[in-house]
């Protein structure tokens, strides 16, 4: 029976553990501590660098952003399963990504880092961790009572290669670093924006993520949903797999401090570290999947995903723009507020386009 | 007289959580879902597998047929 279990869910415990192991290894090489893979983080890296925001030590173009979408691509290509979609409420998902990046630049990290910090020995963690299964076990009230944001449709394939070819194009902005007048592109000369694998390595890991993460469908925000959900432990195998793996490459690497005292890039504000993944966790639920995911399927031609995507990047320019984003020092000037205004978006969001809403509106009548 | 539902479009984890109130609901007609996506496909299948069903999967113009049953 065990043997079965393995057998069964081999590839998604070797994507988890693959994941988990790349993840030290690129801070082992260079990429911020705790931080060897953060979708959260590294999207707003790139955010920084195109000048979306001018928080002068997170701007780097991170070529694992550009592996995981093109990953994606190339799995999705090889396996007959690249279809261009669209028009399943983009607004809303570009919304929801927005609210995502705010809530989880409140914590510092997304659902991948908070495992790798975790995994790193950051104990703050384990609050946006708890935060990451109430936002997740709210979003999955409102699936419960009918919550749908409708169907998409196929469409030009054309609409499926957008995303994959902005991703190489950013790649072009990291290898050739144009210098406008504007002083884009910005690349941090300190901070977690200076720290950083070589290009080459980070993107050939990242390929090989997006590759097997497109096959075995790995979402972090999915693992739990579904076991609450469904009682399906596939996904949660995965992730299981990933954080074990990044502990034990970690404690080999020397790269596990435990503690909640002076860990990376992290606060010890407990309420917002909980807060801001409250939020992240429903706005991830709502849009139907963690921002890793959301960039697998914008390779493989969702374009709602990949809306979803450019929603994160423009929340992470406004999150440094309007003081949002915590520091180590503990949450900005803004970044309380902001969960609380994106959490009522996102229960507006829910209410709205579930059956519950469909009632108080029939109640009224 | 078998059941049908079609969940194209649908993003995750609706096509899955539908299937799996429709069996719910049914003892042992049988039930043809459309799927247009792998994942969903593979879902589906591993949920109503799990759950004692059997799945037929047959593919079509890139999009798919399950037929559950008991």
């Amino acid at each position: 029976m065990l043997k079965e279990f393995f057998s069964s869910r081999k590839n998604i415990i070797f994507t988890g553990i693959f994941i988990g192991i790349s993840a030290a290894v690129l801070q082992k090489l260079g990429n911020p501590p705790n931080m060897g893979i953060c979708v959260a983080c590294m999207e707003r890296d790139i955010a920084g660098a195109l000048g979306l925001h001018r928080a002068a030590v997170v701007q780097y173009i991170r070529p694992e952003i550009i592996g995981f979408v093109l990953g994606s691509l190339i799995a999705a290509s090889i396996f007959k399963e690249f279809k261009a979609r669209s028009g399943s409420t983009p607004l809303i998902r570009f919304v929801l990504g927005f609210l995502a990046m705010i809530g989880a630049l409140v914590f510092l990290g997304c659902p991948w880092r908070t495992l790798l910090r975790l995994a790193g020995g950051d104990g703050n963690a384990l609050f946006g961790l708890v935060g990451l299964v109430v936002g997740i076990w709210i979003g999955i009230f409102f699936i419960k009572s009918g919550y749908n944001l409708g169907r998409n449709q196929k469409t030009h394939p054309m609409v499926g290669w957008i995303m994959p070819v902005i991703m190489v194009g950013l790649f072009l902005l990291l290898v050739f670093r144009p210098q406008l007048p504007s002083g884009v592109i910005f690349f941090s000369s300190k901070g977690p924006g200076a720290q950083h694998a070589s290009i080459f390595i980070a993107l050939i890991i990242a390929l090989a993520i997006g590759f097997f993460a497109q096959r075995t469908r790995f979402c972090t925000v999915a693992a739990v949903r579904d076991v609450i959900l469904i009682k399906d432990t596939y996904l949660f195998t995965g992730v299981v797999s990933l954080l074990l793996a990044a502990l034990v490459s970690n404690l080999i690497l020397k790269q596990f401090h435990p503690g909640f005292q002076g860990q990376p890039i992290a606060h010890t504000d407990q309420l917002w570290n909980f807060g801001g993944m409250v939020l992240a966790g429903l706005a991830f639920t709502l849009a139907g999947g963690c921002p890793g995911r959301q960039l697998f399927l914008s390779g493989e031609g969702d374009a709602d995903a990949a809306v979803f995507v450019l929603g994160m990047i423009v929340g992470a320019g406004f999150a440094h723009n309007f003081a949002t984003v915590s520091s180590p020092k503990g949450p900005g000037l803004w970044g309380p507020a902001s969960v609380i205004a994106g959490l009522i978006i996102c229960l507006i969001i829910g209410f709205s386009m579930s059956d519950l809403g469909k009632k108080i509106v029939e109640a009224k009548r | 007289m078998n059941q049908r539902i079609d969940v194209r479009g649908l993003s995750c984890p609706l096509p899955v959580v539908d299937v799996r109130k429709k069996l719910l609901e049914m003892k042992n007609s049988v039930l043809e879902v459309l799927v247009d996506t792998g994942t969903s496909r593979d879902n589906i299948t591993r949920m109503a597998v799990n759950a004692g069903w059997k799945v037929e999967v047959k593919e079509e113009d890139g999009e798919y047929r399950l037929t559950i049953s008991k």
